[in-house]
């Protein structure tokens, strides 16, 4: 019944994206500056959000689990960690190409790339500190603390180059800037577009929790194994 | 035993055994005067450039020798199951935790107190002009170097790729401090005092120090003990 669930949302989310797709373009028109490139922006924001909040959902996951040893967390923030690693890679190279065609160049040190490359590399640290620890409740132990850790250190990176000038565009949506600068129609594909992508990550993430489930059956099996023999 | 104590007796514990031996001093000593020697070949070393670059080239150089120093912190209580002991023994995680920091802090700031000078005599850079206020950014910045590291040195101890992790996990992180250090000790080593265009830097230190002390002090039991 569970897969069946996961793999309806992932249909409808697959769906979902055809429909997305079919607006972002041939019904919205190109925009007034940048011509027709502005529709990467359809896959540079959302993913972002969506990346932001498995980072976010991650942490407090963690939290959870030292508080309360239950494996359950640990599995959810493990694969909440390596799907909004794919998505912020996305959105790093949505906003590489947009910054090839419009800049003329792939990359500039400016402070939300530079933030966008740091939380991504933390991250990865994250998955590579899980591969080396071969106990599972050591791992699940101190991948729990580093990625509350982790949590802050890109927030507050986030928050620190901020205060610098960034070449990087301004925010867009109309909560952020208060005023209606942006195309109606433009605002209400983006967030079209962060729901396909919210359920997109949450399918990722319940099927990559099965995956760990049987990946831990398997572990604890061969250690069952090892023991008789 | 008043928690004070008990902080100073594992710095001081930590730093008679490095001093007695000197291995982690010695190797992280010698690999900074092997950086700073290096850098001669990135830049010109009699232009202008290089004092541009002077506190990117230090922090640099601190922290990749810092890097060795930090590594040795748990490693160091591997032999013997000494870090059983120690995490047995009647103090808490966090004492153990600031005794094993400031042990670190003072190690890394030995191998700054010689690299300084060593760098002004193979440079030729006067970097004294503002010396107190130098050593307070690099006491703040060294601070954020040594709990991060501590930290993290307790959550790689037991790992085969130890001293790969350590530096993987840490760098990324200490990015908001380094880049500060960097920023403030460029401007400090060329005279100038911090103006109220770079304060922001200083308070990116202090804030980095505060968040991440506070945040280890909380989480360290639980890496220790679990």
């Amino acid at each position: 019944m569970r897969d069946k669930l996961i793999y309806g949302a992932g249909i409808f989310a697959a769906l979902y994206f055809v429909r997305n797709l079919y607006v972002i373009l041939l019904q919205l028109p190109d925009e007034a500056m940048q011509g027709a490139v502005y529709r990467i922006f359809f896959f540079h924001l959302p993913p972002y959000f969506t990346a932001v909040a498995c980072f976010l959902g991650a942490a407090i996951a963690s939290g959870l689990y030292l508080k309360t040893k239950n494996w359950k967390y640990d599995v959810f923030a493990v694969s909440a960690t390596e799907v909004g690693l794919a998505l912020a890679a996305i959105n790093l190279v949505t906003g590489m190409i947009w910054g090839r065609q419009q800049w003329g160049i792939w990359w500039t040190w400016d402070a939300r790339l530079t933030s966008a490359l740091i939380t991504w590399l933390i991250y990865l640290g994250y998955l590579m500190l899980r591969e080396g620890i071969k106990d599972p409740s050591e791992r699940a132990k101190n991948s729990a603390v580093l990625s509350i850790f982790a949590f802050f250190a890109v927030y507050f990176t986030y928050k620190a180059n901020e205060w610098y000038r960034t070449q990087h565009p301004g925010p867009v949506l109309t909560i952020r800037t208060g005023k209606n600068t942006i195309d109606p129609a433009m605002q209400a594909m983006l967030f079209h577009n962060l729901g396909a992508f919210l359920l997109l990550a949450v399918v990722l993430v319940a099927v990559r929790m099965n995956l760990e489930d049987s990946q831990r059956a398997v572990e604890s099996l061969r250690r069952r194994a090892h023991a008789i023999a | 035993m008043t928690y004070f104590n008990q902080v100073f007796a594992i710095a001081g514990k930590d730093l008679r055994s490095e001093l007695r031996t000197k291995e982690a001093l010695n190797a992280s000593l010698s690999f900074a005067v092997v950086i700073l020697l290096l850098f001669s070949f990135v830049v010109d070393p009699d232009s202008e450039m290089l004092e541009q670059m002077s506190g990117g080239l230090l922090w640099m150089v601190f922290a990749f020798s810092g890097v060795l120093i930090l590594n040795r912190g748990f490693a160091r209580e591997l032999p013997n199951d000494c870090l059983d002991a120690l995490i047995a023994s009647p103090i808490p995680g966090s004492a153990l935790f600031f005794g094993k920091a400031i042990a670190n802090f003072a190690l890394i700031a030995i191998i700054e107190a010689i690299c300084f000078p060593v760098f002004g005599i193979l440079y030729n850079l006067t970097w004294t002009a503002q010396l107190p206020v130098l050593v307070a950014v690099s006491a703040l910045a060294t601070w954020a170097m040594a709990t991060l590291g501590t930290m993290f040195g307790a959550l790689t101890v037991n790992m085969q790729l130890r001293e790969l992790m350590l530096p993987m996990l840490i760098y990324p992180m200490l990015i908001p401090a380094l880049m500060s250090a960097m920023q403030l000790t460029t401007l400090l080593v060329a005279g100038q005092a911090i103006d109220s265009e770079h304060i922001v830097w200083l308070r990116v230190l202090i804030a980095f120090d505060i968040i991440f002390t506070s945040l280890a002090a909380v989480l360290v039991e639980t890496v220790l003990v679990g």
